[in-house]
């Protein structure tokens, strides 16, 4: 699946023709907050939501803190009737998806339900509610097993709890590509967009913090073991030794402009442009790809480097991985020639909630002027980056978020405000 | 175990403990000639049910006549059929 996204990228990068395809409602889980107006602020203030395990007791592993999600109650958001057949991670994408209905001011019961998809970004699927039904299938028999295991932790289920939850019938289906997930999928909900199909929601939504999922994560060999929450997850500093990992997501309601205007939605901006490309095998001395999704999605937004307000990083926070990114951006946008941010430094990195979290951060970011802070970093001068380490307001017009996903996963998304077409 | 009876405010906690109880649906105990789906419960919330049956009661229900048993007396009398036929064999 993911080869064929690649190679429409790479051959399709550009349709100016397009009806544009914009943003109307955002929904948001993260360690930063439930809601987005909560995200929003703890984030603009720099506000970290990565703290030391809860979810499971961490102290004989060897990563120790994460970013966590704080009081979500999913009886308080959820019927009953689901509660009993969805993992974590699925009610959290319910949650969510309802936050950025109502933030769209959309009702599907008053839309034709052909005309509606769910398009979203996983990573492991429902991880907790399988390792729950894998102990009871070991520890008490077969037939101790919940018949809800047969969905619960698969990659679609969110994309199949929320189509059936508001009766979105139309285009549908999953993306399974790491961190570059979350573009991955919102690109693949512009396609079906432009195809026909009038309203797509779109994003990624991930939490496998329990004892399974953590042994999975750890295999990435990428985690920090550093128990300060300060120092534990730096991004472009010459201290960076590892990720933090968290849970959480974001996602997004997005139809075209037209569809939009016709119902008078208030519109966050457009997805402007976007491209994914793959890295090379690893023996075959190839160098990475970031460089050309980057230059891809600008193409495809048809806009210069000079013409973008910020870069949303993807902030591996491994030296010769940031060493990659931060090339990339200088080669270009030049020498400190673009603010650079990760607000993921507040709430680790999310799996495929990551770039969907990071989406819906800068249209927060252009909404309401200000670009969020990397948190506790101090940049390494070798990357020669303007990394925006405290919040700095000013008018936003334009963003770049680029996503890498573990196993040669590139993505690069530009967003962009709708203003010049409506002033 | 088997000497027992399975009622239906058995039946009633057994769905609500592996599947909820559907919104604004009305109860099952209240309901007993009402068919499941319009309850809110579909076939997998009865594969669900029907598992917790047979591990808690310790039989095995027989799945033809598990399909045919669309509503909540009609799954209570099938259970206790079995109830029945164990408890003699016994």
């Amino acid at each position: 699946m993911t080869a064929i996204v690649n190679q429409q990228a790479a051959v399709l990068p550009s349709r100016p023709a397009a009806e544009p395809v914009v943003v109307t409602g955002l929904g948001v889980a993260a360690p930063t907050g439930i809601g987005s107006a909560s995200h929003w602020a703890a984030t603009r203030s720099g506000v970290t939501g990565i703290g030391r395990i809860t979810r499971f007791d961490p102290t004989r592993y060897p990563a120790r803190l994460a970013g966590q999600i704080a009081g979500f109650d999913p009886a308080k958001h959820l019927p009953e009737r689901l509660l009993p057949q969805t993992d974590r991670m699925t009610q959290l994408a319910l949650m969510a998806a309802d936050e950025a209905l109502a933030d769209a001011a959309v009702r599907p019961d008053e839309l034709p339900s052909y005309s509606m998809g769910v398009v979203t970004a996983s990573s492991s699927g429902g991880f907790e509610f399988g390792q729950n039904e894998l102990r009871n299938l070991w520890s008490r028999g077969g037939k101790y097993v919940s018949a809800y295991q047969s969905f619960a932790w698969f990659y679609a289920v969110n994309s199949g709890q929320i189509s059936i939850r508001h009766g979105m019938r139309g285009p549908s289906g999953v993306i399974v590509s790491d961190q570059a997930g979350g573009l991955d999928a919102v690109a693949q909900a512009r396609r079906q967009i432009r195809k026909g199909t009038a309203l797509v929601v779109s994003g990624g939504m991930d939490a496998s913090i329990c004892s399974w999922g953590w042994a999975a994560q750890l295999a990435s060999g990428r985690l920090s073991t550093c128990d300060d929450p300060r120092r534990a997850y730096l991004p472009f500093d010459a201290a960076a030794a590892g990720q933090v990992s968290g849970e959480g997501g974001a996602l997004l309601i997005m139809e075209s402009l037209e569809h939009a205007r016709a119902r008078g939605a208030e519109v966050y901006g457009e997805i402007a442009g976007y491209a994914s490309t793959f890295d090379p095998a690893p023996d075959s001395n190839g160098e990475p790809r970031l460089r050309q999704a980057a230059e891809l999605a600008l193409a495809d937004a048809g806009v210069s480097p000079g013409e973008v307000d910020v870069v949303f990083a993807d902030a591996a926070a491994l030296p010769e991985l940031d060493r990659e990114e931060a090339r990339v951006i200088r080669e270009v946008f030049g020498p400190r020639g673009v603010p650079v941010t990760a607000p993921k430094t507040m709430t680790g990195r999310l799996n495929s909630g990551a770039a969907a979290l990071d989406l819906a951060t800068a249209f927060l970011a252009l909404r309401h002027g200000a670009i969020p802070p990397t948190t506790n970093v101090r940049p390494a001068a070798e990357y020669d980056l303007d990394l925006v380490t405290t919040a700095r307001p000013g008018p936003l017009r334009s963003a770049l978020v680029l996503a890498r996903g573990y196993g040669g996963f590139n993505s690069a998304m530009l967003i962009r405000t709708m203003h010049s077409e409506t002033e | 175990m088997a000497a027992n009876e399975f009622t239906i405010e058995d039946l009633t906690r057994i769905l609500r403990e592996g599947s909820g109880t559907a919104e604004g649906a009305p109860s099952v105990s209240a309901a007993g000639d009402t068919e499941f789906a319009d309850l809110g419960y579909d076939s997998l919330a009865l594969l669900e049910t029907s598992g917790r049956i047979e591990r808690e009661y310790g039989i095995s229900l027989d799945e033809v006549a598990l399909a045919e048993a669309i509503t909540p007396r009609a799954l209570v009398d099938l259970v206790n059929d079995h109830l029945a036929t164990a408890d003699s064999a016994a």
